[in-house]
């Protein structure tokens, strides 16, 4: 029997469907990367442009207005989140309204009606107190602020109600017996507790938001796409300056999702805490 | 204000000498929809009393535990804590309901210890237990966690204050929720099921800590299904059933010799 289990050799068995795998993919990868290096790209001038002042402008504004947008996003958000879950059947309905219709819309709709709301209201005010000329508060910066910080509003409170909704029955009892009142209560230990379920989305919401910031272009919003676009117009290197842009994208989504691990790790304390010693 | 307290009768009047019960409940009721959950329930907690309420599953007696701090409201009836009524300012032959701020002062008095423990799992255990005396009673952080760790060395955790519930066990996250409740000075504490959720070795080290707090004079409501604790630690003993309470007195008359027939049956199939 002995020679049943001694001295025998285990041969590994062989992956064949993962090596021919490995090698499409290799192939079709060396194919991209062969086909963008003899295409009519000008490399250097996507160097040259990376950094040019126009571009840093544009990803200053782009990064302002995302983070902009989001915290109003996510200030509606809470309060439509609230609302929606509010005894009062006029909050909660009016919350499922503004949800129903800033979802419904698309962004780059919202953005044109907001950029042309002097065709509706020419002043804006209350009357008899003060008045402005809508073109003029109206800016490309302003419409752009509005049509996306209130069209994320309404994804952003169905990701905090669902967080809200997370949050045990027995934490609301327990936190109302040491006499909390409601306010209290939410910021003391349901919001903490919710952001463990809100955050993940939040994140993927800010890196979307960041793109779509992109849209603004359209109202003359001056982000990076606009600027790329009014670079390439004057000398006509489209793809070099698309590139450019598409850079910077990859390179503010990479340090937003490094952020957000971060923060995960923050509100997972006491969920995934580490062992006691 | 205008609110006096009526006058009562209880099965044991030894315990009301002392002055006005701390809770009375007259003819309470509670209905969810059709079902009527607590179908008059009358009773005298005197201060410093430990009541033990017992019962099948569904007989009302959590219900009843969460109508006293108002985690439901009752449907009929009254209730006083501390000669305040619940829930209700009267004013004349009209009662008005409390807003937010008021309920919440009420329930501050009143503390409350859950089967599930109830812990908030994103504090460890001294931030749980001077939660409520900071952001509750603005005490000073300093003096909260100085009594906080005053209370955890009474329930025997004052190597846990830095744990967070999800490293505590069960027991020991029972204990810090009772030091969590004992850290608002309440007049009053209601337990609901407290050894219900424990592993059964680990429930005679939460029973010590309610013995040792029954000792100081604490007045406590406990539901439990410890027939022994009830026996041991428990003033008087109410037996519940189908919303209402059977039978009330002594816990080694209603614990070993009962004078309700469904009492006895309860009590025989708890101990097999």
């Amino acid at each position: 029997m002995t020679a049943e289990t001694e001295n025998l050799i285990i041969v590994p068995r062989r992956h064949f469907g993962r090596i021919i795998g490995a090698a499409v993919v290799c192939i079709a990868l060396a194919a991209i990367v062969r086909a963008f290096a003899v295409g009519q790209i000008e490399w250097d001038y996507v160097a040259e442009f990376l950094t040019v002042p126009a571009i840093l402008t544009g990803l200053v504004n782009t990064i302002v207005m995302a983070i902009l947008a989001m915290v109003l996003g996510i200030t509606l958000g809470v309060v439509f989140a609230v609302m929606r879950l509010s005894a009062n059947p006029v909050l909660s309905n009016t919350a499922i309204g503004y949800i129903w219709f800033f979802r419904a819309v698309p962004a780059l709709l919202q953005l044109l009606l907001w950029f042309n709301l002097a065709l509706v209201f020419p002043t804006l005010g209350i009357p008899g107190l003060f008045s402005f000329k809508t073109v003029e508060v109206m800016t490309p910066f302003v419409a752009a602020l509005l049509g996306l910080g209130i069209q994320q509003g309404a994804f952003t409170a169905e990701v905090v109600r669902a967080g809200l909704l997370s949050v045990d029955n027995g934490q609301y009892e327990a936190a109302q017996t040491l006499g909390m009142t409601r306010l209290q209560l939410l910021r003391r230990i349901i919001m903490p507790q919710a952001m463990r379920v809100i955050v993940p989305p939040i994140g993927n919401e800010f890196i979307g938001m960041v793109k779509l910031t992109s849209l603004a272009s359209v109202i003359q919003f001056a982000e990076i796409l606009h600027s790329a676009q009014n670079i390439y117009y004057a000398n006509s290197r489209v793809i070099e300056l698309l590139i450019v842009a598409a850079i910077w994208y990859l390179v503010v989504v990479t340090v937003l999702s490094l952020i957000q691990g971060r923060i995960e790790a923050y509100y997972a304390r006491g969920v995934a805490a580490p062992a006691q010693r | 204000m205008t609110d006096t307290l009526p006058q009562v009768r209880t099965t044991d009047p030894d315990h009301l000498a002392a002055g006005a019960p701390l809770v009375l409940a007259q003819k309470v009721e509670k209905h969810f929809g059709p079902l009527k959950v607590l179908k008059g329930i009358d009773i005298a907690v005197p201060k410093g009393e430990v009541l033990c309420i017992i019962g099948p599953s569904g007989s009302g007696k959590s219900t009843f535990l969460r109508c006293i701090n108002q985690l439901e409201r009752i449907d009929g009836g009254a209730l006083w804590v501390s000669g305040e009524r619940v829930g209700y300012h009267r004013d004349g032959n009209k009662l008005y309901e409390l807003d937010d701020a008021a309920i919440a002062r009420q329930r501050r008095s009143i503390g409350m210890v859950f089967q599930r423990f109830n812990l908030f799992p994103h504090l460890t255990a001294l931030q749980n237990i001077i939660e409520g005396p900071v952001q509750v009673l603005r005490e000073p952080a300093v003096d909260a966690t100085k009594r906080a760790l005053a209370l955890l060395e009474r329930v025997g955790l004052a190597d846990k204050r830095d744990a967070y519930p999800s490293q505590l066990s069960g027991g020991q996250q029972q204990r810090v929720a009772i030091a969590r409740s004992l850290a608002m000075r309440p007049e009053l504490l209601l337990f609901d099921e407290p050894t219900s959720a424990l592993d059964p070795e680990l429930v005679s080290e939460v029973l010590k800590v309610m013995r040792d707090l029954a000792e100081t004079g604490m007045t406590m409501i406990c539901v439990t299904h410890e027939l022994g604790f009830a026996r041991d630690v428990g003033h008087r003993v109410a037996f519940m059933d189908q919303g209402q309470i059977v039978e009330l007195g002594d816990p080694r008359t209603v614990l070993t010799d009962p004078r309700e027939a469904r009492t006895r049956a309860f009590i025989n199939a708890v101990r097999h």
